[in-house]
């Protein structure tokens, strides 16, 4: 029997390396727990009990998803005439089998059956799930709906709602996008209204919804027609009905398991989540950051599933009378595969480690301020405040550095199975459409990059790194690197410097290249602490560091050097606008 | 109608990942090198009995003999979802062979009482006999039927079964009580329910409780390592993670017939036989290179 959490020796390293003790004692602190019999008697207790969890979602990653997921591929799901989706049986099975587990309700509070587990455990899991099949992650993965219920909705949807989600009886949808709103969700123009009685009553059409088909919908919708900004949306909640129906099931590249669904709307009830206006700038906004994560470890998943398959490959098979791992720009690929996703795993571990952090000060300060002395509360406000600007930043470059390292690693792997991988034979070509589309999701890389560039041009990213600068080794060769990063920095801060005397357009013209150096640094950083304990993580982090600083350097000169002509002269470069056929 | 199983679960060496020192110098198996796993084949009757509670209600319940460690597969099985756990320890039944396994299980099953389906799985990865179960049978005096491969139906108190026969199948009607062997093609196991094992992986035998206790009170007394297993027992029982611990005596058992003096089996020789070749053969996907693979294979007696 596989397990994909036993057999990955990196995420085990890292699920000791990042304390989760302590990050167990602030999960655990003043939770209420109902009548919760499987309570952690500490701390300890508690990181074993999210060992365990790990194992058993590694092996039904292992045993059940991965199996399954080649032919959900091939197939896909069904929609019915009367407006309904049948998931695929093996899809259904993938579900059945997570819900009897237990594991829907992975970080939602005991009180409604739910696991208490750390964001940081979540993200494993669900790329442990994504290794095996990554469109069964917009399945698993949607637990951030249940997140947000938690967050902001009303005691009586909570104690209807989440035990539903946490024993798996139901799955949920995020509703958002329409055909004229996609990145600008301000534009959104789906209607709701109240009756006389106050109920309220959803109106219109929602297009590219993950899971639309599923029984609970939180959709964003336009309450006060007169505001026609963000300021005019709430987030309602409604049970499937069959006043929503699926009107279209999209073809799509890749993630062919995960139903994506066209909704019409009409008249159907639903209730108000938390309070009217803060729809779309408060509750989708925290919302998007957990399901960024999420994309994100989704595409670890998939960058470990091709980094596997093509380090098998290449050394199995035979050309030339060597294995072709041994041929030098084979052993590089492949090389570079594997650092290229440990680099995106300890970013976006290391922001779910932040997150949890936040996510639980919050809670503390919210739910039980009256429990805390004063000055602990003082401080504990403080370092939320510190903790939610740091994530701001982390969240946007966990996603954009890890979705396109998922696109390089599964594009490379077609590349080391040669024709072989432009077979259907093998599952490179899969986790290459699979990959396509974390990049787009969830916000795309140029919108994450706005996102982050805010932190990296601020104070925020300058204290962040600080942290990691102050460090001291002991080993002659990590004193070294540092230097070289430290270097970097100071590379870095010139561009900034300069970045900020330009117009703003310059800023977003720059905007990859600073925050793709600032990434470099700061996941050099974090490959050293890593270093200190780990003796591979030093040839690694050495790998990484030698590799990247003359990127950096690169983008550095590049902003330095003020080219604009693709704003400028983009008519004469861009060449003249194609005719019509 | 509700049913009342016992499963009879086993904890094994795992034989799949044999490492060089497998085996010790006199043939038998050097368990400390190998970790301990639940018998593949047990996860299934395990699987195929909490199927037929979730149907028809009733209770489960699982039994392993072996050393107080071989707990841990029997809270594999709470964790799955049996309602109740025995562990049959004794070191008077060390080295017991099949004859005196089978007659010290069924003794236990006939203390158990009440039951209507005794299930196991075929055969167990670490001795490969497939003589437990059937000799369980015939020592309780029920019918058994071996090699499961699908569970058809249960209407009252038949069960209809349809059994792998190698070369074919063959579908039987059988009156309960009876015992089951299962094959691993019956089911695919379900995984442990993370809430019953957040809960239960504290549960323990008093065997383990004992160990345990001497390992943290090492310079205690005997009477005060005493008195701390009495009251970590008392608080397991409170909180329902006690696990049954029984011995011979409590099923009745005749020494005579138990461990090494109930056990006729002599191991006559033990051969030690490395497969050393490595390397493959490419056949050609053509019509050609099937039939010269098919007549090699034929040649040296792997087929036919």
């Amino acid at each position: 029997m596989g397990n994909f959490f036993l057999d990955n020796q990196d995420i085990q390293f890292l699920f000791d390396y990042f304390d989760l003790k302590e990050i167990a004692v602030v999960q655990e602190r003043f939770t209420r727990n109902g009548d919760a019999d499987y309570v952690p008697t500490d701390p300890e207790d508690a990181v074993d009990n999210y060992r365990c969890t790990l194992e058993i979602v590694g092996e039904i990653a292992a045993n059940t998803i991965a199996p399954n997921a080649e032919q959900v591929d091939l197939d896909g799901n069904t929609l019915n005439p009367d407006g309904t989706v049948t998931l695929h049986p093996k899809v259904q099975e993938n579900l059945d089998t997570m819900a009897k587990a237990d594991l829907m309700g992975f970080t939602l509070p005991r009180k409604y059956k739910g696991l208490n587990c750390p964001n940081l455990v979540y993200t494993m899991a669900t790329e442990i799930v994504s290794r095996a099949d990554a469109s069964f992650m917009n399945m698993f993965g949607l637990q951030g709906i249940g997140e947000t219920i938690n967050a902001f909705a009303n005691d009586e949807i909570k104690d209807e709602v989440l035990p539903q989600f946490a024993v798996g009886d139901v799955t949920g949808a995020m509703v958002l996008t329409e055909p004229d709103a996609g990145s600008d969700l301000q534009a959104v123009r789906l209607r709701a209204h109240q009756d006389e009685e106050g109920n309220w009553y959803l109106n219109g059409v929602k297009r590219f919804i993950t899971n639309g088909c599923g029984h609970v919908l939180l959709t964003l919708a336009r309450s006060e027609p007169a505001i026609t900004d963000g300021r005019g949306l709430s987030l309602f909640i409604s049970e499937r009905s069959e006043k929503i129906k699926v009107r279209h099931l999209e073809h799509k590249l890749g993630i062919h398991g995960s139903p994506t669904c066209e909704l019409v709307y009409d008249d159907a009830p639903a209730r108000l989540i938390g309070e009217r206006q803060r729809g779309l700038i408060t509750y989708v906004l925290a919302l998007m950051n957990g399901a960024r994560v999420g994309i994100a470890s989704q595409s670890l998943g998939i960058g470990e599933a091709a980094y596997r398959l093509a380090r098998t490959y290449a050394h199995t098979r035979q050309q030339f009378g060597q294995p072709i791992e041994e041929i030098p720009p084979v052993a590089e690929m492949v090389t570079d595969m594997r650092i290229a996703v440990e680099a995106a795993r300890t970013l976006t571990y290391e922001t779910s480690r932040v997150c949890d952090y936040e996510n639980n000060l919050l809670r503390l300060i919210e739910t039980c301020p009256d429990k805390l002395d004063k000055d602990e509360l003082k401080q504990m406000k403080k370092k939320y405040r510190l903790l939610k600007r740091q994530n701001s930043m982390l969240t946007p470059m966990s996603k954009y550095y890890a979705s396109e390292m998922s696109i390089d690693v599964s594009n490379t792997a077609i590349q080391v199975l040669g024709g072989s991988g432009y077979m259907k034979d093998y599952a490179a070509e899969r986790y290459m459409r699979d990959a396509r589309i974390t990049t787009i999701y969830e916000g795309t890389s140029q919108l994450q990059i706005v996102a982050a560039e805010r932190g990296v041009t601020s104070g925020t990213f300058t204290k962040y790194i600080e942290q990691f600068e102050a460090m001291v080794y002991e080993d002659s060769l990590l004193t070294e690197l540092k230097q070289r990063l430290i270097d970097g920095q100071q590379q870095l801060a010139e561009a900034i410097a300069l970045v900020k005397t330009q117009p703003a357009s310059y800023l977003e013209l720059s905007g990859r290249r600073l925050v793709d150096a600032a990434i470099a640094l700061i996941v050099g950083h974090l490959m050293l602490g890593q270093a200190v304990i780990n003796d591979r993580k030093k040839r690694v982090a050495r790998r990484f560091i030698d590799k990247q600083m003359p990127v950096l350097k690169m983008n550095c000169e590049q902003i330095l050097a003020r080219y604009t002509s693709a704003l400028d002269e983009f008519e004469l470069l861009a060449g003249p606008l194609p005719a019509a056929d | 109608m509700p049913y009342n199983s016992i499963v009879l679960v086993k904890q094994v060496p795992d034989t799949a990942n044999v490492t060089a020192d497998a085996m010790k110098a006199d043939g038998t198996v050097n368990r400390g090198a190998l970790p301990a796993i639940f018998n593949p084949e047990d996860l299934h009757a395990l699987e195929a009995v909490l199927e037929l509670r979730d149907r028809f209600g009733g209770t489960v319940t699982a039994l392993s003999m072996g050393p107080p460690k071989a707990a841990e597969v029997l809270r594999s099985c709470l964790y799955r979802g049996a309602d109740r756990a025995i562990l049959l320890t004794d070191r008077r039944a060390a080295a017991s062979d099949t004859l005196a396994t089978s007659y010290i299980l069924a003794q236990t099953i006939k203390t158990i009482g009440d039951y209507d389906l005794v299930f196991a799985g075929r055969q167990a990865i670490d001795g490969d006999t497939a003589q437990v179960g059937p000799q369980c049978a015939e020592k309780l005096g029920i019918p058994q039927v071996t090699y499961l491969d699908q569970l058809v139906d249960v209407n009252d108190r038949v069960i209809r079964v349809r059994r792998d026969i190698g070369d074919g199948w063959e579908v039987v009607d059988a009156t309960m009580p009876v015992l089951i062997t299962v094959v691993e093609s019956a089911n695919k196991p379900r995984p442990p329910r993370v809430r019953r094992l957040q809960r239960l992986k504290r549960a323990r035998v008093p065997a383990e409780v004992v160990a345990e206790v001497k390992k943290s009170m090492r310079d205690a007394s005997a009477e005060q390592r005493e008195a701390e297993v009495a009251r970590r027992v008392d608080e397991l029982k409170k909180q329902g993670l006690l696990i049954e611990q029984w011995d011979l005596d409590d099923v009745k058992a005749d020494l005579s017939r138990c461990g090494l003096a109930g056990s006729p089996t002599k191991v006559f020789r033990v051969q030690s036989i490395v497969l050393t070749k490595d390397g493959y053969t490419e056949i050609p996907a053509t019509e050609e290179g099937v039939r010269q693979m098919i007549h090699e294979l034929v040649v040296d007696h792997s087929l036919g």
